[in-house]
């Protein structure tokens, strides 16, 4: 199910303003990539290109191309409704459907595309893609209960479910972890981990403890100062990033001497 | 150059049910706009041989049109002017009860009192003015011209039912109230909270930090919500309608039985048995009054934008 | 010597230093009132007026009580409290003034209104033949109904659809525009809007004494629409933009978004704002009497002939009083009780709607 990305000399302005300059990378099949720098370095705006979710923004814009396993996402006359089926995306707050259950959020890509499914099918998805999250034992007797009487970290990993259930192959998470407790980042944690196996993941994150803990390469992006663009400095495998940069500017960001 | 291209081809690639939708939206946008040329336009063209009528169709002693509108016109005025003149100073006072004295769980609930009195039709205050307010406020209106008939307001002969401009402006008054402190309400409780605490801690008492936070912070909007209040009062028919005794002339006394009429009651009260040029007449004040209320709800709508391009609320 | 130090009196709180003790404002406005109240006691009883004058005492008891507090606080306080002191007693006043008309109000709608409101016809009858007292407002119900539940029809879509562009799809000049005169447009007079009906309907189909229940709804609708924008666009506003990203990263069309996510989320605050929109037009008045016309009959086609609606129903009672004036005068004032309970009950029911069904966003 997972896919290989390509990404070739991406600029991303929002109107007249260049936010995002000259990315070039590619992201194997079945991996976590890991996004750090400092805020407003670029990092997100540059996640949301990967599904088109920048388009929501007025003015954002991309020159360059995106390939998933061949497929230029900017290519013309692309669907960006497709490009997000199978682009999936988790956001920094956990943000369920407050007029849904817990069950309905689940289904929540299928139901509101109008599809419909046989409720049995629906059972079984929803089972599927919540233990596929590792939060079926804590909800299974309350599928019928809202969405927001979880808490806050079993709401993120309810979206994350909800995410799974479009079948997806790749899931992209902006800070998923950055409005939850320690123990709460812990289950995600976890949770990206066995998710690896189907899925290619790309993890934005201001934690670098967390970026060492569950990815295999690592992405480090930094501005010039503020009004310039945000660049790509370094792309590695998580250790050398983290044990043996080759540029100064990493070393000091991931040493913490800035940021 | 290419990318140009790219995105044009991208944005062709739209779905069906986006562009129905889109669409449909924006035709209901566009038809607001159109109602509101439509009332301007309809009511010009029904206007026009009110322009070029003889003296022979204006009910009363006119010799044109605007020899007719013009007392009219006035009492529109004056009449929404005293009502102002009442309630501003009383919305502010309530706004400032509501948002700066009462306990902070009562106050939502104090609002919603005040935004009863909005609910009340108008056709109720109007019974309310003629069959409550006036007989009650006619002895009063008797020692006023007994004591300050030198005052050339007060002037006498004192009315005798008490159906004066006076007591239509305390209606008028009463009904522009909720409106006018509902806005000053919310601008009000929009004070940066900083700025209170930082006159707080000077030692300020709570007036002096109303007197150097609240009230220059939120000025522009007491003024458009009193322009608010004046459209809403120029344009209000019934209860002047019911409460008056009109006579019309350009008259500045308040007490007496000759008052001068507004363009709204004079249209509700002559419409049902108007007939050939006199529709058009009646018809042609009630573009008078459109284009009066427009203009002071458009100069309050500018004043309000103003201030919020630059409160940086949005 | 220093077993003789000074006993200092009971240790003080300095912080309290010249202040006026707590309750002192009730207790000055208490006396102001008694004072006054013995005032007018004493010429009542020496005979210049006749009977005790209860409003003047509450009017002249106040002042004094305002002058009264000032000028204590002034010499205890100093003059910066004493002005505090005085503008929290002119504010508590301005919000008890406004009270006083809307209980007179309801309290004489109430009890002038009862005894027709509760006569068996009143709700069963229209004023067809009826001379005198007896009949009921029947038809006017009915066509405050009809009328009033056509401009719904025509009101919320073209209102909703109005707000959706507003907030989902306008940008630039068109959207600030159309947001500019949907604001002007609230500050219609209502009686233009009927004059509107009036001239759009007399010239269509030439006729310059039309009436018709139609023609009032289109004129309610151009007062209701605005209201309907406004209040839907704010509850519209108040969707999280995450939630319409949520649905976008599911790979949902804008539009299905729009119509599964973002309106089920804000329903209960748009349902509300159509229920104090409805109570906002139902009780106009003037429109009504220009283009829907009054009619002592039942008339259930809102395509032809007068329509009776309870607001003109309540005017033409008043204006037009028969033989029996009291009788008319009574059924004025039931009809005015009967529009007031329908405004508050809508408004109750909008509040309610609001509070219980409104989802829980955020945490």
């Amino acid at each position: 199910m997972s896919k290989r990305i390509e990404v070739n000399d991406l600029d991303v302005y929002y109107s007249k303003f260049l936010a995002v300059e000259g990315v070039s990378l590619t992201i194997e099949p079945r991996t976590v990539t890991a996004l750090i720098g400092p805020s407003g370095c670029g990092k997100s705006t540059f996640l949301r290109t990967l599904n088109r979710m920048h388009e929501v923004i007025p003015g954002a814009r991309v020159d360059g191309e995106v390939l998933i396993d061949g497929n230029n996402l900017y290519g013309p006359g692309v669907d960006p409704v497709l490009v997000r089926r199978q682009v999936g995306m988790v956001f920094q707050r956990p943000n369920p459907f407050p007029t849904m259950s817990i069950g309905d959020n689940v289904l929540a890509g299928v139901k509101l595309n109008n599809r419909r499914m046989p409720k049995s099918e629906g059972d079984d998805l929803i089972e599927k893609s919540l233990r596929g999250a590792n939060l079926w034992n804590e909800v299974k007797d309350r599928l019928d209960k809202p969405g927001s009487s979880l808490s806050g970290g079993q709401q993120q990993r309810l979206c994350i479910a909800r995410a799974i259930a479009v079948q997806p192959d790749v899931i992209l998470m902006d800070e998923p972890c950055s409005a939850l407790d320690p123990i709460s980042t812990l289950a995600i944690e976890d949770l990206i981990e066995e998710m690896k196996t189907d899925f290619t993941i790309v993890i934005v994150t201001h934690n670098m403890q967390q970026a060492s803990r569950v990815s295999d390469r690592t992405a480090f992006f930094n501005i010039a100062g503020t009004g310039k663009p945000g660049k790509l400095i370094e792309y590695d495998d998580t250790t050398t990033i983290f044990s043996n940069p080759t540029v100064q500017a990493t070393e000091d960001y991931v040493s913490g001497r800035f940021g | 150059m290419t990318t140009a291209v790219d995105r044009i081809a991208i944005k062709a690639k739209e779905r069906p049910g986006d562009r129905i939708f889109s669409t449909a939206t924006l035709v209901a946008g566009g038809l607001i706009l159109g109602v509101l040329a439509a009332v301007a336009a309809f009511l010009l063209i029904q206007s026009i041989p009110a322009f070029v009528a003889e003296p022979d169709d204006f009910k009363g002693d006119f010799t044109n049109f605007w020899s007719y509108v013009a007392p009219l016109a006035f009492g529109t005025l004056w009449s929404a002017f005293l009502a102002l003149l009442m309630a501003i100073p009383v919305a502010i006072g309530i706004a400032l009860f509501i948002s700066h004295y009462a306990p902070r769980k009562l106050a939502a609930g104090l609002g919603y009192i005040i935004d009863l009195l909005a609910a009340v039709p108008s056709v109720v205050f109007g019974l309310w003015g003629i069959g409550v307010l006036a007989p009650m406020l006619q002895p009063f209106y008797a020692n006023l011209v007994e004591w300050f008939g030198w005052f050339p307001l007060f002037a006498g002969p004192v009315s005798g039912t008490g159906r004066t401009i006076f007591t239509v402006a305390i209606v008028l008054a009463v009904m522009v109230l909720p409106i006018i402190t509902a806005i000053c309400r919310e601008i009000f409780l929009q004070t940066p909270v900083l700025y209170e605490e930082a006159s707080l801690a000077l030692g300020a008492t709570r007036w002096e930090m109303i007197t150097m936070a609240v009230l220059p912070f939120g000025r522009a909007g007491i003024i458009s919500a009193a322009m608010l209040g004046l459209g809403r009062a120029l344009g209000e028919t019934m209860a002047v309608a019911m409460v008056l005794s009109p006579s019309p002339q350009i008259l500045f006394q308040l007490l007496t039985s000759q008052n001068p009429t507004t363009i709204a009651a004079n249209i509700a009260l002559n419409f049902p048995e108007a007939h050939g040029v006199g529709v058009n007449i009646l018809l042609a004040t009630g573009l008078m009054l459109f284009v009066i209320t427009l203009i002071v709800n458009m100069i309050a709508r500018l004043i309000i934008n103003r201030r919020k391009a630059f409160s940086g609320a949005n | 010597m220093s077993t003789t130090l000074t006993v200092s009196a009971p240790v003080t709180n300095s912080l309290t230093a010249g202040k006026l003790p707590k309750n002192s404002s009730l207790m000055v406005l208490l006396a102001s009132w008694l004072v006054v109240a013995a005032f007018f006691l004493v010429i009542n009883l020496a005979g210049v007026t006749d009977g005790f004058n209860w409003a003047g005492t509450l009017f002249f008891g106040t002042v004094l009580y305002c002058i009264a507090l000032f000028l204590f606080s002034y010499f205890v306080e100093g003059i910066r409290r004493a002005k505090d002191r005085l503008v929290t007693a002119l504010v508590t006043i301005a919000f008890v003034v406004a009270l006083i008309p809307l209980i007179s109000l309801v309290g004489t709608t109430v009890i002038n209104g009862l005894p027709a409101f509760l006569t068996p016809t009143f709700f069963t009858e229209s004023q067809r033949n009826v001379v005198g007292a007896g009949g009921g407002a029947l038809h006017a119900i009915v066509g405050t109904l009809f009328v009033t539940g056509l401009a719904t029809l025509i009101s919320v879509p073209i209102g909703l659809l109005t707000a959706i562009y507003l907030t989902e799809y306008g940008i630039g000049r068109l959207a600030k525009g159309i947001t500019f005169f949907v604001d002007v447009m609230t500050g219609i007079p209502s009686i233009v809007a009927g004059l509107f009906a009036y001239a759009l309907f007399s010239l269509l189909f030439d006729d310059p004494g039309i009436r018709f229940g139609f023609g009032g709804s289109i004129a309610l609708s151009v007062l209701m629409i605005p209201v309907v924008v406004r209040s839907s666009e704010e509850m519209l506003k108040l969707v999280p933009n995450e939630l319409r990203e949520a649905a976008y990263a599911l790979g949902v069309p804008k539009w299905l978004t729009i119509v599964k996510v973002v309106l089920p989320t804000a329903l209960a605050g748009i349902v509300t704002g159509v229920m104090i929109s409805i109570s906002r037009v139902i009780g106009e008045t003037a429109p009504l009497l220009i283009i829907a016309g009054f009619t002592a009959s039942m008339n259930y086609d809102l395509f032809s002939e007068r329509m009776m609606t309870l607001p003109v129903f309540v005017y033409n009672q008043y204006a037009s009083q028969g033989t029996d004036a009291q009788a008319y005068v009574d059924r004025a004032w039931a009809g005015a009780l009967t529009l007031i309970l329908i405004v508050m009950l809508l408004n109750l029911a909008a509040r309610l709607i609001a509070r219980v069904f409104s989802p829980k966003l955020g945490r």
